[in-house]
């Protein structure tokens, strides 16, 4: 039997306000557990919560970047339930009434661009984290009531590879929106997958399961992988109905399997109601005209790559899927070099520099303007395709400026036609036999003077112009 | 004892003495009013309940489960207390967090109604309102989220009232029910009320429901004079004793008699003000109660394991009452429950203030028993169920968030028996005039 994949994705994105959700507190790094605290978010008796407006235009700028709707009024909800993370017993979160609701994004699949739906995303406050050490555990409330936006996609994507996609789709635009650093390892994008499986052709939903703990793309794509091979297996052995069941299963990433974390007979009920210590909030006015004056997003963005570049799609989609790479590019375009080249040049050479050493691009150790420079210089033929990489090479290691790099390693190019001539004819005076050959018609010998005269320049020689010089003395 | 009125003009060596005098009083005392003489600040000496938050002092709620928690902060109401030169002083005795109408249910004993110490003071500000009747407080804040600041005040004689839902700050109030607890005065007479209304009230960015609108304030344009229309509402007055109907008719002559317009208007059967109030109290409770867990401050059980350690604190460090109300609270949120009661409840609650809005289009202000007797015994109510009943009359007052003051008028057999007048909402001004004109006719009458 043939079966289609169902998958729906819960991301909780960490928004980088200035403050916490309910409180005045810093959302920032803090030297020592406990710092970043008040009476609101250490749950003390009498603290009240105040709306961070910025959060509320952040999440407002995200619904218009997906062209959802966004609720003039939306209701805070209490979810509640016992943890020593979260320090008032329940957490202020949206339930009936979210901040936007029904939005859209598209990715980019093999064969097509797809259209995800999302259903919602609403505003909450993250919890503290527990540290245990040994028979000693202790709670450090700094990063209780940090602002986190859940979005919460359609069960609309059918494969890893689309949940994938997704995932990075919605990533690169938090990043643009500057609504979040959104980086997984350190937790501020974090991701949920609910994943069932269904016969091709049927319209039904089956039993899902959600898999928790999923920090790396990598992570997410082998978890969906191994849980849609648990259930079609289950399926096809006739164990479906006993071995699915609805459950929370956790992604052990160090023998890629997931594992039951807790059943439905045992989920919680949360007691969901409208928290009495908040009003339904009423964005005003002036908040819609801020927040829709969004930047430039990626969809967007590849577009006019192609149009105003003419690079192809694949790279335009590659370099606007992550604006730091998208921000780099146009940087280097900006001293004026050839659009296909800066691509060839990031998306290649410096690329694979940085995947080798395990950079991401904003650790760069060659900023946008000497990647583009090294560029000029082959544009300008000051040195080799070949003896650039070298020069690349040498700038990833050291902090030098491109022409210092050039002149060290020695690898500027000789242009000048009069030194080329000299070397020339030095060459073929010292192989009359060859040069004889060659005039009686053995023509394929042009390519072995060309090597020979690269080989006395030490490969410096602008090759056209041996070339073109070679030609003229050889009549 | 002297009026706040009078005592804000005193000097510091002054007031010395009247702090003096006033801490003899309390240790020769045996009403407990007080849970402890908490000071430390100068200023005109002013009780405050033990559900407010005094940077320095040990607010405990009146729970075992606050025991040796101490407040890093001042509530909003204290800082503004502070900041117009009166001073905390002394930490009153109530029912635990505020879940009582008679303060019998304090860790911390209960309190004596100085009246009559078989009988309760009312509750749940039961210490704030003995203290003042029993002159061992110049003032005191109360919080009223059922009538706990009314009811005590009748019981004992004094006057005590409760502000505009959103008039007063909630911030520092240790939450009862949120969208029903205002902190108010509890004060000798009319006058003091409004002047110390004046000084905690206003907007407050701290309190998301603090309502921001102009607050003129009411004691420099207190006018006794001025007539309203005043509802009464006969459908109520049946069920109270026959002291309170006395007392009722009594208010009414000499109100028509001072020249204002009497009025019969009709609500709804309070009964449904029970359901709707005891529903939305409880479910509101049993989530903000949910801090106290024994993880970060106050009383913790030794316990083997997480699970352990929260059922034995919260078992341990909660009392009777405060239990029942959060299950109570917790079942009416549960999934299968929720839309039957607490839905259900809040539908009603929309349904009776609509029903007092209606009235206040037609009337000033509606005249209405506190409670349906004066002070009971001591263990007179049998069940909770008994208790709950006799907050009928000071509950829809809270359900719609309308201010109300509660001031004595008339005594059976040394008890005092209270009345309120109740007006629209933001209408403290009307409140005040038409208390301070009764009060001053009761006056001239003794």
């Amino acid at each position: 039997m043939e079966f289609e994949v169902v998958i729906g994705l819960e991301v909780h994105v960490q928004l980088n306000t200035k403050t916490k959700m309910f409180c005045s507190c810093p959302t920032s790094f803090a030297q020592r557990q406990n710092i970043n605290t008040c009476p609101t978010c250490l749950a003390l008796p009498g603290a009240l919560p105040v709306v961070n407006s910025e959060a509320v235009k952040k999440a407002m700028m995200f619904g218009y970047a997906i062209n959802a709707k966004i609720n003039e009024r939306s209701v805070f909800n209490r979810k509640n339930y016992f943890y020593p993370d979260l320090p008032k017993g329940y957490q202020i979160s949206q339930f009936e009434i979210p901040i936007v609701e029904n939005g859209y994004l598209f990715i980019d699949t093999q064969e097509e661009k797809r259209k995800i739906g999302i259903t919602r995303a609403h505003l909450e406050e993250d919890a503290g984290k527990n540290i245990h050490e040994g028979a000693v555990s202790k709670v450090d409330l700094n990063r209780a009531g940090t602002p986190l936006l859940e979005i919460v996609s359609e069960p609309d994507i059918r494969s890893s590879d689309e949940a994938v996609a997704y995932l990075k789709k919605l990533h690169a635009i938090v990043r643009y929106l500057d609504i979040s650093d959104a980086n997984m390892q350190e937790g501020s994008f974090r991701c949920d997958a609910n994943v069932s499986i269904r016969p091709k052709g049927d319209d039904r939903l089956y039993t899902r399961v959600e898999i928790k703990n999923l920090n790396s793309f990598r992570f997410i794509q082998k978890a969906i992988d191994y849980e849609v091979q648990r259930h079609i297996e289950a399926w096809e052995e006739g164990v479906y109905e006993s071995e699915v069941v609805q459950e929370t299963r956790l992604f052990d990433a160090d023998r890629g399997v997931t594992k039951s974390m807790r059943g439905k007979e045992e989920s919680a009920d949360y007691r969901y109601f409208p928290d009495p210590d908040l009003l339904p909030v009423v964005i005003p006015q002036e908040f819609f005209e801020e927040a829709s004056k969004i930047p430039e997003l990626p969809d967007e963005k590849e577009e006019r790559f192609i149009k105003e570049y003419g690079i192809g799609r694949y790279n335009a989609a590659l370099i606007a899927g992550s604006k730091e790479m998208a921000d780099f590019f146009e940087k280097m375009l900006s001293y004026g070099i050839d659009a296909k080249n800066a691509v060839s040049w990031l998306t290649v050479e410096l690329a694979a520099r940085l995947n080798k050493s395990g950079k991401d691009i904003v650790d760069s150790p060659v900023c946008a303007e000497r990647l583009a420079k090294l560029v000029q210089r082959i544009e300008d033929k000051t040195i080799s395709n070949k003896a650039a990489k070298d020069v690349l090479d040498y700038l990833f290691e050291h902090e030098a400026e491109v022409d210092e790099a050039i002149e060290k390693l020695g690898l500027k190019q000789i242009s000048d036609a009069g030194a080329i001539a000299a070397i020339i004819d030095e060459i073929l005076s010292a192989n009359e036999d060859k040069v004889a050959e060659y005039k009686n018609g053995k023509e394929k010998l042009f390519g072995f003077f060309v090597g020979q005269v690269m080989k006395a320049s030490k490969g410096k020689a602008d090759p056209q112009l041996v070339n073109r010089l070679l030609k003229e003395r050889l009549g | 004892m002297i009026t706040l009125k009078e005592a804000m003009k005193l000097n510091k060596e002054e007031l010395k003495e009247i702090v003096s005098d006033i801490k003899t009083r309390v240790q020769k005392s045996d009403i407990n009013a007080y849970i402890s003489l908490d000071e430390g600040f100068e200023g005109v000496p002013v009780a405050i309940k033990d559900n407010i938050q005094v940077k320095g002092w040990n607010v405990t709620c009146g729970s075992k489960i606050l025991q040796g928690y101490v407040a890093p902060y001042d509530a909003t109401v204290i800082v503004k207390m502070k900041e117009a030169g009166l001073a905390p002083f002394g930490r009153t005795n109530m029912d635990e967090f505020a879940m009582g109408s008679s303060t019998e249910t304090s860790y911390y004993g209960k309190t004596l109604n100085p009246k009559d110490k078989s009988r309760v003071p009312g509750g749940s500000s039961g210490g704030s309102a003995a203290a003042v009747a029993a002159k061992e407080a110049i003032a005191a804040l109360g919080s009223d989220t059922g009538g706990s600041i009314r009811q005590p005040a009748a019981f004992c004689g004094i006057v005590g009232m409760k502000p505009t839902y959103g008039r007063v700050s909630r911030y520092g109030l240790a939450a009862y029910g949120s969208s029903l607890d205002q902190i108010g005065p509890m004060t000798q007479n009319v006058e003091d009320a409004a002047i110390l209304y004046d000084i905690i009230s206003g907007y407050d960015p701290k309190d998301s429901t603090s309502a921001r609108i102009e607050n003129p304030g009411v004691s420099k344009s207190l006018n006794p004079d001025r007539k309203f229309k005043i509802g009464i509402v006969p459908s109520y007055i049946k069920d109270a004793s026959s002291e309170v109907q006395k007392a009722y008719d009594k208010a009414i002559s000499i109100l028509q008699k001072e020249g204002h317009t009497i009025k019969e208007v009709s609500l709804m059967d309070a009964r449904y003000d029970i359901a709707s109030y005891y529903i939305t109290a409880m479910a509101e409770a049993s989530t903000n109660l949910s801090r106290y867990d024994g993880v970060r401050y106050g009383f913790r059980a030794e316990s083997e394991n997480l699970k352990q350690m929260y059922k034995k604190t919260r078992s341990e460090g909660f009392g009777e009452e405060v239990k029942r109300r959060i299950l109570l609270g917790t079942f009416v949120l549960s999934s299968g429950y929720y839309d039957a009661y607490y839905i259900k409840a809040q539908k009603l609650r929309n349904l009776i203030k609509s029903e007092y809005e209606k009235v206040f289009s037609k009337v000033d202000l509606i005249l209405s028993p506190v409670a349906p007797t004066v002070a009971f015994e001591f263990g007179s109510k049998k069940t909770p169920l008994e208790m709950y009943l006799s907050d009928v009359y000071t509950i829809g007052v809270n359900l719609s968030g309308l201010p109300a003051i509660s001031l004595p008028v008339d005594e059976h057999q040394g008890l005092p028996v209270g009345l309120q007048f109740i007006a629209g909402a933001f209408e403290e001004q009307k409140l005040f005039d038409a208390a301070l004109g009764l009060e001053r006719a009761l006056d001239s009458q003794n």
